[in-house]
């Protein structure tokens, strides 16, 4: 799963489109919004049952969604509504929880599912790919193919080479900070590891926690092992890891974790019983300087706990081997797929024409504040500096990774994240071979059989 | 209170109780009657509880996803990501599970652990809270309320709960005793050494009121008849309740007994929800879980640890049971 | 005396024990109203919590005097996850499946009690041991088999077990059913014999002796079974969403996961949710405590 961007990535180019135009792309979906969700939940009539089979103008299809929390349902709601508009197909929406969907998406497929349903790009998608659960989408793509940059088009790729997903939006794993802070301390932005590590130790003479850190939830501090592995090592050496094709117990690793220890005192202590959304308060009430993660989730938490978007701001991680730079991040893309049992496909792939277009992309992102599109030149009128600065930056990336949970297998992933949880109760030379040793040993299990 | 005495049964106390009383042949139309009642739940059970479980003893032996089927012959190597599916793989699972996981040793010590912070102090708690509730103190039916709440409350309020009693920086204990500042905050759900004690606190706080509803329901069901008798002997409350009371409750003692190992074992939602069981919470029911239940499963690996989790549960509960029932038929 | 006070409502019995053991009484208050408070603690806490605007309590912590308490939180879950809905839904489920599950289990446990058939301790087994099965061990198979199952359209508008209210309460009476067995068969078994001798002279059939005589006799164990199914198959969430694939028809426990987010969560506002989700389970409790409490006893009933 090549994912060597080119740099055409959204945004790099500007204002090719009228912001009038835009904006009234926009207007037609935000006039038809009569919250549909709300009214598909309360609906009680059969989710898949007694749709129609044809896939006429006006048919109906059913969409499962993941999109649980507030804005993103909005969102979500917005784009669907635009969607009928356009085409006009019925959609109905099945809402699950984020996690329930997760975890139930084998029997989710397997069973009955929508004729759509949200899902993530990577590994993850390609996996129910291989199996059989999903349908192609070529068709679909040899129409809107022409709005997407090459690296969208091989997120949306599975491993035969087929396109399996459509593709809404991403964000970018980043370092985030205070303005404010920044400014008044007098703090400069590193972009190297050993300004990095001055400003913590700075941080720290201040009194202040340099880096908000939490891994309760276990997932968080993947991005971190992420980010060390593309620095050190390259994008490259990091999807084979993840791609089974290089070892655990390589000394590539054990530089990832060397480099980890270093950081170590910087990063607020007690990572493992605190959830994110603390250690962003943390940064919110400014007792932080930084926190790396992604600003899907500092940048919501920021608006939910409304504190001033504005005063926030973000850098990407620092070089540590020149010969990589910057040039790498994980940048997770979530979209849409088409279960294989899908009834009415027809139906199905009209709405993910329009999906993929830009307008689509603005009709979602007039509700949400921390992600951004990823049609070819997107520049939302609704974006703000965070969304602008994250669209240019993911641009220039020679390549993204879409998070360590979903460039691997999520037996082996959980393996990684135990054993980080491990590490970082005891970040010594041992513990990081002890880990490396059993990490191998699983991948050989978990891989072979 | 509505213990009202009743001369009709002054007899029983005469510990032991007679032989039980074979209630004679069946005629055909009893046996008809027994049949009925017996049929669905039987059915029910075998069909929606055992069928799948002993299908699970069969995925233990294959490697699969839960994608597709299984196919009756031997796994093939892989080499990159995409795996073989639905293949034999003998006793692997097994095998992996006891030398290739790192979470399963440390599970079945938890469980262990768990069992017996159950066994020393959630169940007697919960024995104590009964008796004293049912000898009628002033307020009892506050406490009893009030104990058996965490039992009413659900998974995603109790999670919460937890979180904002142990929380590091912002939460009840913490904040309370100063160590919230990150020079000095104390880790309960993080620090592998402290979390599981955290944990079992709130699977005590939950399993006392449990036991306690329970054990009140035997007190109030045995009768007063026995306490009078006993006490117009003379005997104070302390030998009232363990020298007449407490052996007549043997079979509610039994369904204590059964109840605590059975909650020990298949203990599994606190944990779940505060760290998907890792970093010092594991247990062998989240590791089956984990396993199962996810993006992309493992199914037969998952099944694997739920045999090991039934065998060691069933052997000795059906042992327990077994000779409870063969002492009693005997006597 | 405190103790004197209580005693004088005590009854004759209960006066005896206690004018001879005041420290006993003492360290019974003590015991009992230590733990009270400490159980509360934690419930209180976040109740607290819940009532305070998440704006303050993210600036001030948890632990901090309210500038403004207030029901906001409380008026938003119930609009914003359509908690209603998902309240009928649960009660579909619940009612059904506590009633068929009490009932089958009394059934078998007054076979294995009061019935001598060759396979009574099989049947125990099989069915506490049943009860032994973590849900996740089973659910892959039941879920294969869920979606083999007709259903007629009546019962369900899939037209399967799977994904349909009818098949929810069909596994959730399953896997309950194995610890109700139990527990009543045990309960059953501190009945006297003599108490069923005089009724097989009195010519009762089988029916009758169960009917008649043995359900009034357990109704406490009924009662209290009653309360914890109600809470367990209530609070499920598992077999919820693992079977059940329409979002719109799951029970009320899915509308609080929906609260909870996938990213941002407003701790305070689920907190809320979560209480009000709590309520019908503490409604039945009320209602079935004084069954279980107030000493519906063998004596008083009997005749």
């Amino acid at each position: 799963m090549a994912q060597s961007s080119t740099g055409s990535g959204p945004g790099a180019a500007g204002h090719a489109v009228s912001r009038r135009g835009l904006l009234r792309a926009a207007g037609i979906g935000a006039g038809a919004l009569a919250v549909p969700g709300l009214a598909a939940a309360c609906s009680s009539d059969s989710g898949s049952g007694g749709t129609t089979k044809g896939g006429g103008s006006s048919s109906k299809i059913t969409f499962g969604s993941n999109y649980s929390d507030p804005a993103p349902k909005q969102a979500f709601a917005s784009l669907i509504s635009a969607a009928k508009a356009k085409t006009g197909v019925t959609t109905k929406i099945n809402t699950t929880d984020h996690n329930t969907f997760q975890n139930n998406i084998t029997s989710y497929l397997q069973g009955t599912p929508d004729d759509l349903a949200t899902w993530f790009a990577g590994y993850r998608m390609q996996y129910f790919a291989n199996q059989g659960l999903l349908d192609p989408l070529d068709d679909v793509w040899d129409k809107i193919g022409d709005n997407f940059p090459d690296v969208a088009k091989n997120l949306s790729k599975g491993v035969d080479g087929h396109y399996y997903l459509v593709p809404i939006y991403n964000y970018p794993w980043v370092v985030h900070y205070n303005k404010s802070t920044f400014a008044s301390k007098g703090y400069e932005v590193p972009k190297d590891w050993d300004a990095f590590i001055a400003l913590c130790k700075q941080m720290k003479k201040d009194k202040i926690v340099p880096l908000a850190f939490a891994d309760k939830d276990l997932w968080p501090a993947l991005g971190m092992f992420d980010i060390l592995n593309m620095r050190i090592n390259g994008y490259d050496y990091h999807m084979k890891l993840m791609q089974n094709k290089a070892a655990y117990t390589d000394k590539e690793v054990t530089k990832v974790f060397d480099q980890w220890r270093e950081l170590m005192p910087y990063l607020q202590s007690g990572a493992n019983g605190r959830i994110w959304q603390d250690a962003a308060k943390t940064l919110e009430a400014k007792k932080a300087g930084m926190m790396f993660q992604g600003t899907n989730q500092v940048a919501a938490q920021y608006v939910t706990d409304k504190k001033d978007i504005k005063d926030l701001d973000f850098f990407a991680y620092p070089a540590i081997n020149p010969s990589f730079g910057q040039d790498y991040m994980d940048a997770p893309a979530d979209g849409f797929m088409m279960p294989k049992k899908a009834k009415n496909t027809a139906g199905a792939k009209k709405v993910l024409e329009y999906i993929g277009t830009k307008e689509a992309e603005i009709a979602y992102l007039k509700y949400d504040q921390w992600d951004v599109g990823l049609a070819k030149d997107l520049v939302a009128p609704t974006y703000n500096d965070i969304q602008k600065k994250s669209a240019q930056m993911i641009a220039q990336q020679k390549a993204v990774a879409q998070f360590g949970d979903r460039d691997t297998d999520p037996a082996m992933a959980t393996a990684l994240e135990q054993a980080i949880q491990k590490f970082i109760g005891e970040p010594t030379a041992g513990m990081i071979s002890t880990i490396q040793q059993s990490l191998a040993k699983q991948a050989k299990s978990i891989f072979n059989g | 209170m509505a213990s009202t005495v009743n001369d009709a049964s002054p007899a029983v106390a005469q510990a032991p109780k007679r032989r039980r009383r074979r209630l004679g042949r069946l005629t055909k139309k009893e046996i008809l009657v027994v049949l009925g009642m017996l049929a669905v739940p039987v059915v029910v059970d075998l069909a929606f509880v055992w069928g799948p479980a002993l299908a699970s003893v069969v995925l233990s032996f294959f490697r699969w996803s839960g994608v597709g089927g299984l196919h009756p012959r031997a796994c093939r190597p892989s080499g990159g990501l995409i795996q073989d599916n639905g293949c034999f793989t003998g006793v692997d699972n097994y095998h992996r599970a006891a030398t290739n996981y790192p979470p399963f040793w440390p599970a079945v010590e938890h469980n262990v652990l768990w069992l017996l912070v159950f066994i020393v102090i959630a169940t007697p708690l919960g024995m104590l809270f009964a008796v004293v509730i049912d000898r009628g103190i002033k307020g009892s039916r506050v406490y009893q309320s009030v104990l058996f709440l965490p039992v009413m409350l659900s998974l995603a309020l109790i999670g919460i709960i937890w979180e904002f009693v142990y929380s590091p920086n912002y939460g009840l204990i913490n904040t309370v005793i100063g160590h919230n500042q990150d020079n000095n905050l104390i880790d309960w759900l993080g620090n592998p050494h402290l979390n599981l004690w955290a944990v079992l606190v709130a699977a005590t706080w939950r399993q006392a009121g449990y036991v306690m509803v329970l054990y009140l329901a035997g007190l109030k069901a045995a009768d007063p008849a026995l306490r009078e008798a006993a006490q117009v002997d003379g005997a104070n409350a302390w030998q009232t309740f363990w020298r007449v009371i407490f052996p007549t409750l043997r079979p509610i003692n039994i369904v204590i007994i059964v109840v605590t190992v059975i909650e020990s074992l298949r203990a599994f939602d606190l944990v779940y929800i505060i760290n998907k069981g890792s970093n010092g919470l594991e247990l062998l029911s989240v590791l089956v879980t984990n396993n199962i239940v996810g993006e992309t499963s493992q199914v037969g690996f998952g099944s694997a640890l739920g045999v090991v989790l039934l065998v060691i549960s069933l052997i000795p509960i059906s042992i327990f049971l077994y000779q409870n029932f063969k002492r009693k038929e005997g006597r | 005396m405190t103790a004197d006070g209580a005693l004088a409502r005590g009854g004759v019995v209960r006066q005896q024990a206690g004018r001879r053991f005041p420290i006993g009484r003492i360290l019974s208050y003590v015991l009992m109203i230590g733990a009270t408070v400490l159980w509360l603690v934690p419930i209180l806490f976040a109740l607290y919590v819940s009532l305070r605007p998440y704006a303050e309590t993210s600036k001030l912590g948890y632990v901090s005097l309210p500038h403004k308490l207030t029901f906001s939180n409380y008026v938003n879950a119930w609009q914003e996850s359509d908690m209603f809905h998902f309240f009928l839904n649960s009660v579909l489920i619940t009612l059904p499946a506590v009633i068929i599950t009490l009932f089958l289990a009394s059934l078998v446990a007054f076979v294995l009690t009061r019935v001598n058939i060759k396979i009574n301790v099989a049947l125990l087994i099989l069915f506490t041991a049943g009860n032994l099965l973590p849900q996740q061990v089973i659910i892959t198979p039941l879920y294969r088999l869920y979606l083999l199952i007709p259903l007629p359209h009546f019962l369900a508008d899939s037209g399967l077990m799977y994904n349909s209210i009818a098949g929810l309460v069909a596994i959730n009476v399953a896997f309950q059913l194995g610890f109700c067995v139990f527990v009543l068969s045990n309960f059953m078994r501190t009945i006297p014999d003599e108490m069923y001798e005089a009724s097989i002279v009195d010519g009762a059939s089988l029916w009758t002796r169960y009917w008649k005589l043995t359900l009034p006799l357990v109704r406490p164990a009924l009662a209290a079974l009653a309360t914890l199914l109600t809470t367990w198959i209530y609070n499920d969430f598992f077999w919820a969403i693992t079977l059940i694939e329409t979002g719109s028809r799951r029970p009320v426990t899915s509308a609080l996961a929906n609260l909870q987010g996938q990213f941002v969560s407003n701790q305070n506002l689920i907190a809320a949710a979560a209480m009000i989700v709590a309520i019908p389970t503490l409604v039945v409790y009320m209602l079935l405590q004084r069954q279980f409490i107030s000493g519906l006893t063998l004596g008083s009933t009997k005749g």
